[in-house]
């Protein structure tokens, strides 16, 4: 089993920590895994994505360019991705901020306002770990006990405090 | 053996340098390689190492050339544009057989080109990375973890044969995220009796220099050192074969483009066509051998690249017009995908599968 995931929205959505989280997650659960971010000029002020492969086997290309489950929190991200999802993938779409339905009918597509979510619950900025919640919900790529291990391993000591916060965005997005 | 850990390739390279006993890096910041310098100069300084961003590239070369021509193990790490701006510190650094660590994280070129991944400087690394007759050891990884494992070779290898080595990465691999496991601290204090080190009244002093005005002392020189190459060339030859002993359409690639061949190797292979792949892990001395053998049998190669089609001149080389070698490449930071890479091998088998 290979699940191919790219995560797509402005910089400074948390685009990059969640793809690390669901690696390192992937990762606890003994599969081979790749994270790749975009890098570049593209990251100032515009979009940022991030490519994450959970697999069985060994993992060729990291590039993720047709992905199982696409993430887009941003419309530019959503647009530039939605063709490029797998006939029976899933688009989750941060529906606060992504006012636009989903064309296709071949694929299943989530709208969660995972930003209002995030801020209605005293956890501004964490619309990354509500989608993420959810995509957990959705694929179960990993035991539970693995993806808050992955998260305590992606958050840096100094800032452990974040931890349960970010916990509790997961659990949002999975009651969703 | 370490815990397994999520890292960046960038940090892996500068965190296995130092676990091979580097405590001395000079550098100049350029994406995508930048993570190789600030990583060091967080580190460095926590193992009483030196990490010193120098005014420029030609600068860091000549401080590598200096620090290496001392007996220490020193390295630099830079992107296309700035392998070339090192290029005659490079050249110096053959000419005097000083040992240490270059490493190229490519990105697309000529000139400024961008920022995306290449593997363009095959010809730079292979050739001549520099003026005169030399050759570095070049080694191209293709994982993080292979990375890795490769930092330590690549110094001792540099050490042992007194030449610097080379790793020639990409903005792919020095970007993404893998598991790895870090390699064990060595010791790695070797005796370097040629070094220019203080010879504290003991000896006579030791002179590290390329500049040799009688033509036939030049000549003896340089004719000792390819010697030195032609044994290389004959006992570190790197390759990996991926299901080539039944194959009639071999695939060569090397770095990123052979992950993405990998993939393309297994997808065809489930349509029941017979293709393998020859992942070259030493660029120089390049592995002739693995694709000596394969040509016996094949009947059709395939070099894959990040350029317009370098690597596969040396594929020609060894398969000297037993079969027909062919080339696909992207370029200018453009990556193939394994479908592009499936349709070609499909093409070749002679069919739409």
């Amino acid at each position: 089993m290979t699940l191919n995931i790219l995560l797509a929205g402005f910089g400074g959505q948390g685009i990059l920590f969640a793809g690390k989280v669901m690696a390192y997650a992937g990762m606890m659960e003994g599969k081979e895994i790749s994270w790749l971010p975009s890098y570049g000029p593209e990251m100032r002020g515009g979009t940022a994505n991030c490519s994450v492969c959970i697999s069985d086997d060994k993992i060729g290309s990291p590039l993720v360019t047709n992905p199982d489950v696409l993430i887009a929190m941003n419309l530019p991200s959503l647009e530039k991705f939605e063709n490029e999802v797998v006939p029976g993938g899933i688009i989750i779409v941060d529906s606060s901020i992504i006012h636009k339905k989903v064309e296709r009918s071949d694929i299943k597509v989530i709208y969660l306002d995972a930003t209002s979510v995030a801020e209605e619950n005293g956890l501004k900025g964490s619309a990354n770990m509500v989608l993420l919640g959810r995509m957990f919900k959705e694929t179960s790529f990993c035991s539970y006990e693995n993806l808050e291990a992955g998260l305590r391993k992606s958050v840096p000591a100094k800032k452990a405090n974040l931890v349960d916060g970010n916990l509790k965005a997961i659990a949002l997005g999975m009651e969703s | 053996m370490g815990e397994k850990v999520l890292m960046k390739g960038n940090e892996a390279i500068a965190e296995a340098a130092i676990a091979a006993g580097c405590r001395h890096f000079f550098g100049y910041p350029i994406t995508p390689q930048t993570e190789v310098a600030a990583y060091m100069s967080k580190r460095m300084p926590k193992v009483d190492g030196v990490y010193l961003q120098a005014e420029s590239e030609v600068a860091s070369i000549n401080m590598v050339l200096g620090a290496g021509a001392a007996g220490v193990r020193a390295m630099t790490s830079t992107s296309s544009p700035g392998v070339s701006l090192m290029s005659e510190g490079i050249s110096y650094m053959a000419g005097s057989d000083v040992p240490a660590l270059i490493v190229n994280v490519q990105r697309g070129g000529p000139g400024l080109g961008g920022i995306q991944p290449s593997q363009a400087d095959y010809f730079q690394a292979t050739r001549s990375t520099g003026h005169g007759d030399f050759h570095l050891l070049v080694f191209a990884p293709s994982t993080v973890q292979e990375t890795v494992d490769m930092i330590s070779d690549a110094f001792d290898l540099a050490d042992k044969y007194r030449m610097p080595a080379m790793i020639l990465s990409d903005g792919m691999l020095g970007q993404m995220m893998e598991p790895v496991v870090l390699p064990e601290p060595k010791d790695t204090v070797q005796d370097k009796p040629w070094a220019a080190k203080g010879h504290n009244n003991e000896r006579e002093h030791n002179v590290i220099n390329s500049l040799y005005i009688q033509p036939q002392t030049l000549e003896d020189l340089v004719k000792r050192r390819y010697e030195k190459y032609d044994y290389i060339k004959e006992n570190e030859q790197r390759a990996e074969e991926y299901l080539v002993d039944d194959a009639e359409i071999v695939i060569v690639a090397y770095g990123a483009s052979a992950r993405v061949s990998r993939s393309a190797v297994d997808k065809a292979r489930a349509d029941g066509i017979k293709v393998g792949l020859i992942r070259p892990i030493t660029l120089w001395p390049f592995p002739t051998k693995a694709i000596d053998k394969a040509a016996g049998h094949a009947k059709t190669f395939l070099s894959v690249e990040m350029s317009m089609g370098q690597m596969v001149d040396d594929v020609r080389l060894v398969v000297s017009g037993r079969a027909p070698v062919e080339f696909y490449g992207r370029t200018g930071g453009m990556i193939p995908t394994p479908k592009e890479v499936y349709e070609q091998i499909v093409r070749m088998n002679g069919g739409d599968n």
